[in-house]
């Protein structure tokens, strides 16, 4: 079907605008798809790759002091492979030019050089010396973030002594590949460190030569890691054991583990809707492009071709057009998916980054999109064809027209003719123009879901960090401390007002279920620190219970009047029973809250606190700084601004990107569709509107009439599109959520703004094309053709 | 269409269509329109027939049932002892595609290919077809093979058309008022080469018009009015088409 194909080519040219149109559509949803597939792929062969060439070990637990030779009795555990000890401790940082607080963790690396687990990848310089007490390799997040290389120094207080150090080497560890402070949100790689610290230079500084305080081990494959856990924990109990864990709680695993699945749901959601969306408008745009060439369809058959060679044809002209879209859209999409695997490498530590687009991805890209455009296109051609060629020659039959209600009314006279032919146009034709509003209304709705995120963050941190903690800065104890050490800070100038907190590590556990995290004891009537629930009200402690979120009780399967089993994780290491006596829903965080007094109560401690929110006055802040650090008792502090900022910019990068492309792609959608249904409109009315001026309307009044109706359309489709929008924001809201957040559906009027002026200003350009050959109509050619 | 008899008729000629009490009903809703009124009639192998009649009287629904294009409400059409109004849309196409030349009152080119592509249309799909450029030469375009439809006056368009139907030598030839939009000295071209056609290939052909005139050069003038066959004239003397002028 020589002649057939070249027609075509022909059609396919002579329609290159809307085929630009529905191709960039396809390119949109087909680049949205690709980019998050393969971003995820990649990232997780990447990270498979790092924990394997790297070994990642398995298990982990901390201990407060075992002599070495314990070792070789956790050897023995059944099912463990190998196990490596170390040296690990909290420290302070003091570093010249940056006043603000720092806290690191020091991680020991054996004497025999790099370690046998959890290995480091040196990125510059070399492994320690392990026996210079002076040396040390730094984390690359920390490295670059103070732009610091190798043979820079910087201090650090260990154990109580301030002591210089210099640094010999960069290094990568799966162990840190998101480097986060515990308990913080977001990774800080200005204010939180990595430090690596020959074992003996490291023991010797905490009085742990031949002994260890923690410990990391692999096990084989066929053992149940439980039972293992459950051993080394009997072990290691009289050593002050922390109870152990597997990678699942630890903490960077467990980060990337949260983020890859919000990926893996944003991978899964944000294409399907993009896909979705895009198929529908290509089925709308095929189907009425064939219905305006009914009559070369019914020559054709004429002529003696089969509906079947027909059909045939319309199928390769979608696929030709698909085909484009798809081309299009894979190679844009490996290009964005690069991109943002190097914002993620900005935030996942890994050396070095595989990207990976699997075939698979190629074909269900190609079969999606190839099949909703074919399955569109046999429907129209079905339609098409059905009809006796002698039938479909004949121009469409008008629709009946009956008169409205509207044209009973008085305002119908005053409205103009041109006027009454768009109200009728839109009237007469129902289906069509419900499909083209849905359309639109499509558009506008992915534009709300692309960009709705930032309004999510937004909130989620005016929320948690400016409503509900009020405090300046916080101070950790190097170990629960009375009360009165909180007055030792009240006398350091600038400090202001002064709330003691408790904290204490825990597993709770209820029926089978156990969840490792903290519980928070605070004053009820503290100044600084407000609980507060998701409808912005003040939840109140009560004296005695324990208070979770909901996502917690979830998590535990636990409702208000059960009684949790609650592990501590520290000190004697107690194991209570404690009331749950509400829930409370919040964005942020997995913590148990408790009134402080009943939390000293049940821990039998007197009235010891973790640490101090307190207030500051600027003007002496760095003065403050610099006291805390000289402070023995006190292991760290934070500075809220700070915490907030650091939220911003390591999440923002990849909301920026995010957002950004998502509200490319969706308003390149929302054009394609706004421009296919203008151009869809004037094919199908081109020849009345010809008419129209020969009998000598104006150039200004056909216009009117087309532009009009694709107005009306366009305004009708926002609201709904709004609906629809806020409906998909629902779904992704609720699809991301995981331990770490809660998304709140609250969309800002500036995102709906947003989200109708792109719907609105593709509506005006591609009026502006239409209205540009509209101008040009071909007068003559209307005379040439029949009637 | 496999099965191809040959029917003897007892006035001793080949017939080509039999159409027996045809009628055709357009349902508008509240009216009924009786395009066709139940018509007999029959074709005979290699004649040249006229459909005359005025406006509105059912000639293109006549043709076009005989075509294949459009289905009758009642009666008959059996062509070469086939059932054409039993016949399933398969062999309908096949039908069309081997038996039937089409040229329409709307020109129905395809805008998108030239006068040479046009015609090529049908001739790849044919089973013993003419080059395209033979046939665009047989209606007097053999210059104008890479034109696209735009670039031609109504009348050259219309000899497209016929170039198209006839390229594939059909057995049959149908055309609603192939000449209505040609002048006269067009109009005897195109005529001419319906003619020859007809002479040479005896390929059966309807040729509907409402220019008595044209009437002249047929082997019979079926009269229709009213969706009714009101008299079939047969000519002693045909003349040829360079004798016709209107
Ligand atoms: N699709 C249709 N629907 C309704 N009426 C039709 C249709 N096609 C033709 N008619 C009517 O059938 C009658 C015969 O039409 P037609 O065969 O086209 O006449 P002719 O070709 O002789 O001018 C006319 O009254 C016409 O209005
Ligand atoms: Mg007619």
């Amino acid at each position: 079907m020589k002649e057939l194909d070249r027609k075509l080519f022909r059609d396919l040219w002579k329609m290159k605008g809307q085929v630009l149109a529905i191709a960039l559509v396809i390119v949109s949803g087909v680049s949205a798809f690709v980019m998050l597939i393969s971003t995820m792929n990649s990232l997780n062969l990447t990270r498979d790759r790092f924990y394997k060439d790297y070994r990642f070990a398995e298990v982990f637990a901390s201990l407060k002091r075992a002599p070495e030779n314990i070792k070789d009795r956790i050897s023995d555990i059944p099912g463990v492979d190998q196990v490596e000890t170390r040296v690990v401790a909290d420290v302070k940082l003091d570093i010249e030019d940056f006043p603000e607080p720092v806290t690191a963790r020091i991680v020991s690396v054996p004497d025999t050089g790099n370690p046998l687990l959890n290995r480091l990848y040196i990125r510059k310089g070399r492994i320690v010396d392990p026996f210079k007490d002076n040396e040390v390799v730094v984390s690359e997040g920390f490295a670059e973030a103070h732009g610091f290389s190798p043979g820079d120094t910087f201090a650090a207080v260990i154990n109580g002594k301030w002591k210089k150090l210099t640094i010999v080497g960069i290094a990568l560890s799966p162990e840190f590949i998101i480097q986060s402070r515990p308990g913080a949100l977001s990774p800080d790689y200005k204010r939180y460190a990595i430090l690596w610290m020959g074992r003996d230079a490291l023991g010797t500084a905490y009085d742990m030569k031949g002994a260890f305080n923690d410990i990391s081990l692999t096990i084989s494959p066929d053992v149940n890691a439980n039972d293992v856990l459950a051993q080394l924990d009997n072990l290691l109990e009289r050593y002050g054991g922390l109870g152990s864990y597997t990678r699942e709680n630890q903490i960077s695993h467990r980060f990337l583990t949260e983020e890859f699945r919000q990926l893996q749901r944003s991978s899964e959601i944000f294409p399907a809707i993009f896909i979705a969306v895009a198929a529908f408008l290509l089925n709308v745009v095929v189907s009425r492009t064939i219905s305006t060439q009914r009559e070369q369809i019914a020559a054709l058959k004429a002529f003696g071709y089969s509906n079947l060679d027909v059909g045939i044809h319309y199928i390769k002209m979608v696929i030709a057009v698909v085909l484009i879209g798809v081309a299009g859209g894979i190679a844009l999409g490996v290009w964005l998916g690069k991109g943002l695997g190097m914002i993620y490498m900005e935030f996942y530590r890994f050396p070095y980054f595989i990207y990976e687009l699997r075939p698979s991805v190629v074909i269900i890209v190609m079969f999606i999109t190839i099949a909703s455009a074919v399955a569109g296109t046999l429907y129209s051609v079905r339609k098409a064809v059905k009809l006796s060629p002698a039938e479909a020659m004949r121009p469409e039959p008008p629709a009946l027209y009956r008169k409205m209600f509207i044209e009973r009314t008085v305002l119908w006279r005053l409205l103009s003719h041109p006027t009454h032919i768009i109200i009728r146009n839109i009237t007469r034709r129902p289906a069509k123009s419900f499909l083209s509003v849905t359309g639109i209304a499509l558009a506008c709705a992915i534009m709300l879901a692309a960009t709705f995120s930032s309004d999510a963050v937004d909130i989620m941190v005016n929320v948690q960090f400016k409503l509900s903690q009020k405090e300046d800065m916080t101070a950790t104890f190097v170990e629960p401390t009375s009360r009165r050490a909180a007055n030792e800070l009240k006398g350091i100038r600038g400090i202001e007002h002064v709330e003691g907190f408790r904290s204490v590590p825990v597993r709770l556990s209820f029926m089978n279920r156990s969840y490792r995290t903290s519980i928070d004891g605070v004053n009820p009537d503290n100044k600084l620190r407000f609980l507060l629930d998701t409808n912005l009200e003040t939840v109140h402690l009560p004296p005695e219970g324990l208070v979770l979120t909901d996502y917690l009780g979830d998590i535990l399967g636990i409702r208000p009047g059960d009684i949790l089993t609650v592990e501590v994780l520290e000190g004697s290491r107690p194991v209570l029973h404690v009331p749950v006596v509400g829930l409370v829903k919040q964005y942020i965080g997995l913590s148990g809250y408790m009134d402080i007094a009943a939390l000293n109560r049940i821990m039998r401690e007197g009235d010891a606190i973790s640490g101090t929110y307190f207030t500051v006055d600027s003007l002496y802040q760095t003065e403050i700084y610099r006291k805390l650090v000289d402070m023995p008792g006190v292991s760290g502090a934070i500075v809220r601004k700070d915490e907030i900022k650091n939220f911003y910019e390591t999440q923002a990068e990849f909301f920026l990107f995010f957002t950004f492309v998502a509200s490319i792609l969706a308003g390149t959608i929302a054009f394609g569709v706004v421009y296919n249904t203008a151009r869809i409109a004037l094919a199908e009315r081109g020849h009345e509107l010809a008419s129209l001026r020969v009998l000598g309307y104006t150039r200004a009044e056909i216009s009117y009439i087309l532009l009009g109706e694709l107005g009306m359309l366009t305004i009708s489709a926002i609201p709904l599109g709004f609906l629809i929008g806020r409906g998909i924001c629902a779904y992704i809201a609720r699809a991301l959520g995981s331990d770490l957040f809660r998304i709140p559906v609250v969309l800002e009027p500036a995102t709906y703004s947003l989200a109708a002026a792109v719907v609105v200003a593709s509506a005006c350009l591609s009026g502006l094309i239409v209205r540009h050959r509209l101008d040009r109509l071909d007068l003559v050619a209307v005379l040439k053709i029949k009637e | 269409m496999a099965e191809e008899k040959s029917v003897q008729s007892e006035n001793g000629k080949n017939t080509v269509f039999k159409v027996k009490s045809l009628t055709k009903v357009y349902d508008m809703g509240e009216v009924k329109v009786h395009a066709l009124r139940g018509v007999d009639l029959e074709l005979y192998s290699g004649e040249l027939v006229v459909l005359l009649g005025p406006s509105g009287s059912g000639k293109s629904t006549l043709l076009n049932i005989l075509g294949g294009l459009d289905t009758a409400t009642d009666g008959q059409v059996i062509y070469r002892g086939k059932d054409l109004t039993r016949a399933t849309e398969q062999e309908l196409t096949e039908y069309r595609r081997f038996h039937v030349g089409f040229v329409f009152q709307f020109y129905n080119l395809i805008p998108s290919l030239t006068a040479r592509e046009n015609v090529g249309v049908v001739t790849e799909i044919a089973k013993r077809p003419m080059k395209p450029e033979d046939a665009l030469s047989i209606v007097g375009l053999g210059d104008r093979l890479d034109h696209f439809p735009a670039q031609l006056s109504g009348g050259e368009q219309q000899r497209i058309a016929i170039a198209r139907a006839i390229a594939k030598n059909p057995e049959v030839l149908l055309c609603d008022e192939p000449t209505g939009a040609l002048d006269s000295a067009t109009g005897i071209v195109v005529l001419e080469a319906l003619e020859q056609v007809n002479r040479k290939l005896g390929t059966t052909t309807v040729i509907i018009t409402h220019n008595a005139d044209i009437a002249g050069m047929a082997d019979r003038v079926v009269h229709l009015s009213s969706g009714l066959i009101s008299e079939i004239i047969s000519n002693t003397v045909k003349k040829s088409p360079w004798e016709l002028h209107w």
